[in-house]
């Protein structure tokens, strides 16, 4: 059975289009990834799925039920945990979890035996009787993370949950994320930490532009694929019009499928080839016409890379070519109801 | 798949929510302390620059101190209940409304309940100090019929510009604006009513100011409530468009009040549906 469905969904902020019929579905008990750089919809998509924000179409099912047309009981089923932390930093961390549990309508026993299990699960004992305004980034992440699975939710959402975070408390996330998954919580995160979803997600789909535009377990589609990849560099940090001139004698060198400049790896090339052979092919004829080779590696396909294909850019040169156009303060006004 | 109303679940969670606002004021005290220190300045502050008002002053020879102390009070209520969308405010600015909006809550309206709920226990608070400072001072204290009429009346207009400043805490962008609005509208509502002095000693367009004012149908009840019998038929403004009486003073006052819910109830539906 599928925990989401999403059907045609779109979205508009003024004149801006942020989900053009975007299409989705979750199965239930997986542990799943939504990638994308910022500004391609992924918060907006999870927005609406939480029942914050109401799209202009389109369809949100959550096992089975029309979160549009029924959207306490969508809420029940749903643990939140937004992009920015949304804490009261007066209460204490126990405070919080104990006004989160009266919002769900916890019993007072259930509730603060709840409690006591995410101090545990989350190793927040030293510090949960505390008020959170002197907490960490990573303390106020965790306990915002507890808040929203004081329910024990059905669904956990995630939107961008380690941003920003030190290594411990990414860990201490990564690893309860997945303890959920295994007992049977659909989890549904956002990230454009590559790394993230390819060691956490059992499947995923790539957003760009408000739109799906790949779909799968992680494996599968680098998988998909296929061909070898290999990274070119001239120079430690080359410039447009060199990889421009080197991106056109290599693209003639036989075997080589595919070339796409990294502008945030320094200019360097990206090459898809159609076998381990041309790597040596490659490096005499770049010496006999004359072009420094400063680096040449062989890799494996990564996310990137199937974003590389899908897009024709990179995940960060897509999110460096929005950050300049990106407004944040109407983006936060948006956030606001 | 409708889910019918539990009234304990909505109890709950306004419950839960008050706890928190309460929490808030227990931690950080400096705006009750604040909020009760002002007003007993302002209480003997003004009470001595007037002190020696010439004979005929205040309607029936009244001793200023009396006469302002009902003003005060309706300032504190007033000012506290036009505070009372900032944490609303807060919470949309920090997201944490978001956080809340997220929760299968029975009604929405406990946000808003609970806000009411909090302010109007502060307004009370807050008035009762004025009134055991202003005893204390002399200038008398009210019998049980007039405690109750003063309490009806701050109920009466803390709901309706509580009301009015949550709705001003969905419309406006963030919190300095609002603070604008509450620093624009507190001190010429103060001085363009009859909290400091009677429409007679009002330029003509001041008393007409004054005798449209809410503050005005508020603070005279409760200046009424103050003497001896207590008779809320008898005229208590002599506005320039007519005589007002005690009644027509509360009525007006709830007329207002509705007004203000009803105005603000499309813009709260469509931000917390």
């Amino acid at each position: 059975m599928e925990m989401v469905e999403i059907q045609d969904l779109v979205k508009s902020y003024g004149s801006v289009t942020a989900l053009k019929k975007l299409n989705l579905t979750v199965p239930e008990g997986t542990l799943y990834g939504l990638l994308g750089p910022n500004g391609s919809g992924k918060s907006t998509t999870l927005r609406i799925l939480c029942t914050l924000l109401a799209p202009d179409s389109g369809e949100v099912l959550v096992q089975g039920v029309d979160a549009l047309k029924n959207p306490r009981h969508v809420r029940q089923k749903i643990g939140y945990v937004a992009q920015e932390v949304a804490i009261d930093k007066i209460l204490t961390g126990r405070e919080l979890l104990q006004l989160h549990g009266d919002l769900y309508h916890l019993s007072r026993v259930d509730r603060d035996l709840r409690i006591e299990e995410l101090i545990d699960q989350l190793e927040m004992s030293q510090w949960v009787d505390r008020r959170s305004g002197s907490y960490s980034g990573g303390m106020k992440r965790r306990i915002d993370l507890a808040s929203g699975l004081m329910h024990q939710p059905k669904l956990l959402v995630l939107d961008e949950p380690t941003v920003g975070l030190d290594i411990e408390s990414r860990s201490t996330i990564w690893s309860l994320l997945r303890d959920l998954c295994a007992n049977g919580t659909t989890v549904l995160l956002s990230s454009h930490y590559l790394e993230e979803v390819d060691a956490l997600a059992d499947e995923m789909a790539i957003i760009d532009n408000g739109k799906v535009i790949a779909h799968g377990s992680p494996d599968q589609l680098k998988k998909n694929l296929g061909g070898y990849r290999i990274v070119l560099r001239v120079r430690e940090f080359s410039d447009p019009s060199e990889s421009k001139k080197v991106k056109e004698f290599v693209q003639l060198i036989e075997g080589v499928r595919e070339v796409v400049v990294n502008k945030s790896q320094g200019f360097s090339l990206n090459l898809v080839v159609e076998d381990r052979d041309v790597l040596p092919r490659l490096r005499s004829q770049l010496e006999e016409a004359n072009f420094d080779i400063f680096a040449l590696t062989e890799s494996r396909p990564s996310l990137d890379d199937v974003y590389l294909q899908a897009t024709g850019q990179s995940i960060m040169d897509a999110e460096l070519e929005v950050f300049g156009k990106r407004d944040f303060k109407r983006e936060a006004k948006q956030s606001m109801r | 798949m409708n889910q019918e109303f539990r009234f304990s679940e909505f109890a709950q969670e306004t419950n839960a929510l008050t706890r928190r606002l309460f929490l808030q004021l227990i931690r950080r005290p400096s705006t009750l302390i604040a909020g009760i220190l002002q007003p007993l300045i302002w209480l003997v502050l003004f009470g001595a620059l007037f002190a020696n008002a010439p004979e005929g002053f205040l309607p029936g020879g009244m001793d200023y101190g009396r006469f302002l102390g009902a003003g005060i009070i309706v300032f504190t209520a007033f000012s506290g209940a036009l505070n009372a969308g900032l944490p609303i405010m807060f919470d949309r600015e920090f997201g944490f409304l978001n956080r809340l909006l997220v929760a299968p809550l029975q009604s929405r309206s406990s946000i808003i309940f609970s806000s009411v709920i909090y302010i109007t226990t502060i307004s009370v608070l807050q008035s009762l100090a004025i009134m055991a400072t202003a005893a204390l001072l002399g200038y008398g204290w009210p019998t049980l019929e007039g405690i109750t009429l003063v309490l009806l009346t701050l109920l009466i207009l803390v709901f309706g510009v509580t009301a009015l400043s949550l709705g001003l805490a969905f419309l406006l962008p963030g919190h300095i604006e609002l603070l604008a609005v509450i620093f624009i509208a507190n001190l010429p509502l103060l001085f363009a009513s009859t909290a400091l002095v009677p429409i007679s000693f009002m330029p003509a367009w001041l008393g007409w100011l004054a005798a449209i004012n809410p503050l005005t149908f508020a603070i005279e009840p409760i200046r009424t409530a103050y003497s001896s019998s207590i008779d809320l038929s008898s005229v208590l403004i002599q506005a320039p468009y007519g005589d007002i009486t005690g009644y027509g003073c509360l009525v007006l006052l709830m007329v207002l009040t509705m007004g203000s819910f009803l105005t603000i109830r499309p813009l709260l539906n469509r931000k917390l549906v």
